[in-house]
């Protein structure tokens, strides 16, 4: 090192320890936070490992026991594999209803012309800012009429549709340049070949991030399943755990088995697919 | 016959390239299901609204407006519309505010940035009512980790402890709120900070603006539109807050929890008085309505390209 580069590393390095200190200082600050975070989650697992005679002992935070016999009580308490199959499917059909028809409807109000056009986008846009709560009862009042009570179609069939869906895929296919419907169709594609050939290939992304936003709102949903659901072979995850608790609240080490069991799934399904989640939320707010 | 012909020849001519016939097929799954499910049940709860009726028997009586008066009369609809309003100010305020703090600190070149996100963004994927079931035993007095911890740092717990102390309970729960939702406002925040341009940052420093500076007349500004998507997405959500309360107090104690949510939800299914609650439904209509309003008066025009 030369002596004329000298007093310029001496300033850097000057520079590097004072980033670094402000650094540090916010490091404290997000790790203090991500404790808050984090800690729920961890002494949920302690907890549903430490042996059922120590659980009014002082809790500690670290797992030290592990008796995962808790978990064996706590599937033979309560039909853990069937809950997680019924939000499986209810899971599954409203992702799948909300994607497929959401894309439908996006194509027709992006792409095709038919009078009434603005005014039923209007009208679909509208209902979004009807809360659940409003309909809720006579949503019931309609699925008993029907004879649905206690069914995956009750579960399913009404949240099929998602106003949001439509909005979110309708700003997607604006995108898509028209030249690619144009040529499909001197090739003699039909409209809906059209959407079934260019736009549902390209829309890849869009899909996606709609097909994200329904697995959250299914998966969690809680309230719909309360007020159509009686039978106890039919509860979903969200509907078991909550009942789960009502019943064996006193007993502590089997509960967190339970939510534990009712957890790790989801988290895991997060933590493989997280780039896309987090990117899905982060676009939602920016477009917005 | 001939009468119809004019009329299916203007259908020929406005199908001509298959525009229509494609669109009736493309919308009829979405209006149908949302005109059962959506649009029918909408209307139906208004006209519920205005009558006496438990669900069960045949005798169903038109009763005007005296539902609406009969649930603003009671203080037990009153309490339930305060505590909603508190449980939504306290989360929307915390959230907003701590996301953006914490956003802006990870935004500051950060090492292991994503895994901060990754670690703030788990609440959001968990499922209410298992943060629920948790956050409910944590607080737990003696045995509950975060009122332990809480008692080694010195802080006793108030009398009665935390959830059955009806000044404490909702303050619980609005944390649980802000805990499950501070992730999501980060991440939107985060990626909202991240397309401002960094030239605007580095002119203002050689313009010898400070961090301060930088902030007030740079951040602020420019991340106002997503606060404002924020604070709304956060405030019509809280409003409808059911499963956390339900889970973690029912209600309790002595109301202080009890929020329009989980009083609609008794009042219907519990109760059976299906006119109340409906007027309670189309209460939180009218208030979510307002705060969408004026959500479209900002967003509308950019959001739906018309």
């Amino acid at each position: 090192m030369s002596a004329e580069t000298l007093p310029l590393a001496v300033g850097v390095q000057a520079r590097l320890a004072r980033v670094k200190w402000g650094h540090l200082l916010i490091h404290a600050a997000l790790i203090a936070g991500a404790l808050v975070m984090v800690v729920p989650f961890l002494w949920m697992l302690t907890l549903s490992l430490k042996p059922a005679a120590l659980t009014h002992q002082p809790p500690y935070l670290i797992p030290t026991r592990f008796e995962f016999s808790n978990y064996e009580a706590a599937w033979q308490a309560a039909p853990f594999a069937r809950y997680y199959f019924n939000s499986i499917v209810m899971t599954a059909g409203i992702v799948f209803g909300q994607v497929l028809l959401s894309s439908l409807a996006a194509y027709a109000f992006a792409r095709l012309r038919f009078p009434g056009r603005e005014l039923l986008f209007m009208v679909f846009l509208a209902t979004m800012m009807v809360p659940f709560h409003v309909i809720l009862i006579p949503s019931y009042l309609i699925i008993d009429r029907l004879g649905w009570i206690d069914s995956y179609v009750a579960l399913i069939v009404p949240r099929m549709v998602s106003a949001f869906g439509i909005f979110l895929l309708r700003q997607y296919y604006q995108g898509i340049p028209r030249e690619l419907d144009d040529a499909a169709m001197i090739d003699g594609a039909s409209r809906i070949g059209i959407w079934w050939r260019i736009i549902l290939p390209l829309s890849g992304p869009g899909l996606a991030t709609l097909g994200i936003f329904a697995f959250m709102f299914a998966w969690n949903d809680f309230l719909w399943p309360l007020v159509v659901v009686n039978d106890p072979d039919m509860r979903t995850v969200q509907l078991g755990l909550a009942m789960f608790q009502g019943r064996y609240g006193t007993q502590w080490t089997l509960l967190m088995a339970g939510t534990v069991t009712a957890t790790l799934p989801t988290l895991l399904i997060f933590l493989i697919g997280q780039r896309w989640f987090i990117q899905s939320v982060a676009q939602s707010g920016v477009k917005g | 016959m001939s009468a119809l012909a004019p009329l299916s020849a203007r259908w020929r001519h406005a199908n001509r390239q298959g525009d229509l016939s494609a669109a009736a097929l493309a919308l009829a799954p979405a209006v149908l299901l949302f005109a059962i499910f959506n649009i029918y049940p909408l209307l139906y709860s208004g006209f519920l609204s205005v009558m006496d009726w438990n669900g069960f028997s045949p005798e169903r009586t038109f009763v005007g407006l005296d539902n609406y008066r009969a649930i603003f009369a009671s203080s037990q609809f009153r309490n339930a519309l305060t505590v909603t309003l508190k449980y939504t100010v306290g989360v929307t305020v915390l959230s907003v505010v701590l996301g953006l703090v914490i956003a802006v600190l990870l935004n500051a070149d950060i090492r292991g940035r994503n895994i901060y996100r990754l670690i703030y963004f788990l609440p959001v994927v968990t499922s209410t009512v298992a943060a629920a079931v948790v956050w409910r035993y944590l607080m737990t007095p003696g045995t509950g980790y975060a009122d332990v911890f809480l008692r080694n740092l010195g802080l006793t717990p108030p009398s009665p402890a935390w959830l059955r102390n009806p000044d404490w309970a909702l303050r619980i729960v609005i944390l649980v709120g802000v805990w499950k939702r501070l992730g999501f406002n980060i991440v939107v925040f985060l990626a909202g900070l991240q397309n401002i341009p960094k030239d605007f940052y580095e002119a203002a420093t050689v313009d010898g603006a400070g961090t301060v500076q930088r902030f007030r007349h740079i951040t602020v500004p420019l991340i106002a539109p997503i606060t404002l998507l924020l604070v709304i997405m956060s405030i019509i959500d809280a409003f409808l807050i059911f499963d956390v309360v339900y889970v973690m107090t029912d209600g309790g104690p002595v109301g202080t929890t009890e929020v329009v949510g989980l009083l609609l939800y008794r009042q219907a299914f519990r109760y059976f008085n299906l006119g109340d609650a409906s007027a309670m439904g189309w209460v939180i209509f009218a208030i979510v309505f307002v705060v969408t309003l004026i959500q479209w008066k900002f967003f509308g025009a950019r959001e739906t390209g018309l």
